[in-house]
């Protein structure tokens, strides 16, 4: 009872410090949001789903204040022909934003679609409600409830460029709620790139609905900010032959726990989700994912891969559920980590639930070191051992980086996790 | 070009000596060849002189041109010339070999103060290396070594090389694994880099490859020591005789 009563003071003081939205679309879903995430209670660290993370920080009432952070890179994503929407402190920069207009897609921002959008409607708070089954995801049902700020997309077209939300992070107390939403049609096709640490601490749920023959991607670059927290979710459902493929880089960040829910709903869908992060002392990172089958030949491929160093601590929990008629089902997990010294650790939970009888899952999960052979080979031939360890650790992250289709993003990420070895040579 | 004197060299993890005295004066322009039984520290030689961790110089100098091989990182004796080619080369997953090649070269380059090998030029030089060595454009652009036949993996090490341009190199038992054909490609690409101001210490446990590389000097190599020097004819009398003779001579 201790521990009830416990949970449900957790959860009124934070629920208490914050203000429902009323009043447009959205409030309906909003009221059953708040009443999920109180019937849930917010989690704590003796839940089992929080066994290696602890939520504490992120359940609190106000935000652990987080330094800001002097990032002297270029931003992400600078350079590419791109409709750049810009949130600071979780707040919609309309003088920093581009236009929103762009061939085959509208897009609205959160607050201010007040009228009725039918289809938004059919689809905030539902994936996250759907997704709270079987296992409870209360900081995303709370997010659903009281968002602030975010975007609707709308995708009917192929849009000529990518769409990036870039989050910047001012205020060292900041504490941001934001909410995306987005329908991709049939047989449409958008890129979804994100990047900025956001706030001190930052809960960001996006609901992606990709329609029958429809293409999602998704890259995003989470904050170099060390002290900044965040709790993320992609909740997404997927139509008969759609593709969905989305792609994390986190460098840094004292938490970060990325969850990514997906439910293949038609034939011949395609999931992929991957994610690399490097980090050094106090980082700790979590992925965890929950894919499910329901349908038949759909693929799906979890790839992460995490270079840990001085005490890094990574955490990995997936999940691949077949339901029963869920035949042919190509299912394939892996999560790896590097461990560049000894106090650093990977902790990981790999499962497995098959219904279904003509199935292929293959799962893996591995921690290691530098391969000592390959580092005297490069070092015999001139590499000098800093390089040459930068090489082989470019080398352990490529599969999660490949997994990302556009060449340009690709090296962009590249360059982004070469510079960050650089820096945090030893 | 290499002088080793009375090299002592034991295991770090247990006490036991594999290198017991080596001695060995290697002029520029010349092939010096060590021939020996199993176990007689042929391998160790070349780990030692490469900067391999795990052992232990107990006693005894290796200068290069003058400079303390010992004292270098392995990186820092690679920039000063000295080149291995490794007996079982190592496989790096995730590194393509062009890549893997030109950042070689390229440190190197700048260990030593010259400019950078421009992508251009470092592809013309790959190319015209890689066509002699029969290696196609899939070799280079896969992964370094991963999925080789072992003669490609040889074929490889002869590539960088080729592509480094060292001014000693030593080869560790690069006949091992190779066929007849691979043998003879492997050892016109060697031949083909003899010159005057590079010497070369080719370490074979068989003669054949002394067909096809011929030695200006052959050494036995016997429990950690060279026990007998000569001309190429002295690995006629092993392949003939086998180590057993010279060992009884010397003993």
């Amino acid at each position: 009872m201790a521990d009830a009563a416990e949970k449900i003071s957790t959860t009124d003081a934070r629920l208490g410090g914050l203000s429902l939205p009323v009043g447009g679309w959205s409030e309906a879903a909003r009221k059953d949001a708040l009443a999920r995430v109180q019937a849930m209670s917010l989690p704590e660290r003796r839940d089992e789903y929080w066994k290696y993370t602890r939520p504490d920080t992120l359940t609190q009432a106000g935000a652990v204040p987080a330094a800001l952070f002097d990032n002297d890179e270029a931003p992400i994503f600078g350079d590419m022909d791109r409709l750049n929407i810009v949130f600071v402190d979780g707040v919609f920069d309309r003088q920093a934003s581009d236009d929103l207009s762009l061939e085959g897609v509208t897009i609205d921002r959160l607050a201010e679609a007040k009228t009725d959008i039918h289809w938004a409607r059919d689809l905030y708070g539902v994936l996250e409600a759907k997704g709270q089954n079987p296992v409870p995801r209360p900081l995303a049902a709370l997010n659903t409830a009281f968002a602030s700020d975010g975007v609707v997309i709308h995708v009917t077209g192929k849009p000529s460029k990518p769409i990036n939300l870039t989050y910047h992070h001012r205020s060292e107390t900041s504490d941001a709620i934001l909410h995306h939403v987005i329908r991709v049609d049939a047989g449409a096709e958008v890129t979804v790139l994100e990047s900025g640490p956001a706030a001190a601490r930052f809960n960001k749920c996006m609901e992606v609905d990709v329609a029958d023959g429809a293409t999602f991607h998704h890259v995003r670059a989470q904050g170099r900010d060390h002290e900044r927290r965040a709790a993320t979710h992609i909740f997404a459902r997927l139509g008969t032959e759609s593709v969905f493929k989305s792609f994390t880089l986190t460098a840094n960040g004292v938490l970060t726990r990325n969850e990514c829910v997906i439910e293949l709903t038609g034939d011949d869908a395609v999931a992929h989700v991957a994610g690399a992060c490097v980090g050094d002392g106090d980082f700790h990172h979590d992925d965890t994912v929950f894919i499910t089958h329901d349908a038949v030949n759909c693929e799906s491929r979890q790839v992460f891969k995490k270079v840990l160093r001085n005490g890094a601590t990574g955490v990995f929990q997936g999940k691949i559920l077949v339901k029963k008629d869920a035949q042919k089902t190509d299912g394939y997990q892996i999560s790896q980590s590097l461990l560049l010294d000894e106090d650093s650790q990977f902790l990981a939970k790999p499962e497995l639930e098959i219904y279904a009888d003509d199935v292929a899952c293959s799962h893996g999960s591995t921690s290691g070191a530098i391969d000592e052979d390959a580092l005297f080979y490069l070092r015999s031939r001139g590499v000098p051992e800093g390089p040459a360890t930068d090489l082989l650790t470019l080398a352990f992250l490529a599969e999660a980086v490949e997994e990302i289709e556009n060449e340009d993003l690709r090296d962009e990420i590249n360059d982004r996790l070469a510079a960050w070895l650089e820096r945090h040579r030893s | 070009m290499l002088s080793i004197k009375n090299l002592h060299v034991k295991l770090e993890e247990e006490d036991k000596q594999i290198l017991k005295g080596v001695d060995l004066e290697i002029e520029a322009g010349k092939v010096h060849a060590i021939m020996g039984p199993n176990g007689s520290g042929k391998s160790t030689l070349s780990y030692v002189l490469s900067g391999k961790d795990g052992y232990e110089v107990t006693d005894g100098t290796a200068m290069l041109e003058g400079a303390d091989v010992l004292e270098m990182e392995p990186e820092e004796r690679a920039a000063a010339g000295l080149f291995l080619a490794f007996q079982y080369p190592v496989e790096i997953p995730g590194v393509g070999n062009m890549t893997f090649l030109r950042t070689a070269v390229n440190a190197q380059r700048k260990a030593r103060g010259e400019e950078e090998m421009s992508a251009a030029d470092f592809l013309k030089a790959v190319r015209a290396r890689a066509k002699e060595l029969k290696i196609d454009a899939d070799m280079l652009k896969r992964p370094v070594n991963v999925g080789f036949s072992g003669g490609e993996k040889k074929r490889n090490e002869i590539l960088q090389m080729a592509m480094l341009e060292p001014r000693m190199c030593i080869l560790d038992e690069t006949d091992s694994g190779l066929d007849v054909d691979a043998m003879k490609l492997v050892s016109e690409g060697v031949n083909a880099l003899r010159s005057e101001g590079r010497g070369f210490l080719v370490i074979t446990h068989y003669q054949r490859l002394l067909d096809h590389i011929k030695p200006d000097v052959v050494h036995i190599m016997a429990d950690g020591k060279i026990v007998k020097s000569g001309g190429p004819e002295l690995a006629l009398e092993v392949e003939n005789n086998g180590y057993g003779d010279i060992l009884a001579e010397v003993a």
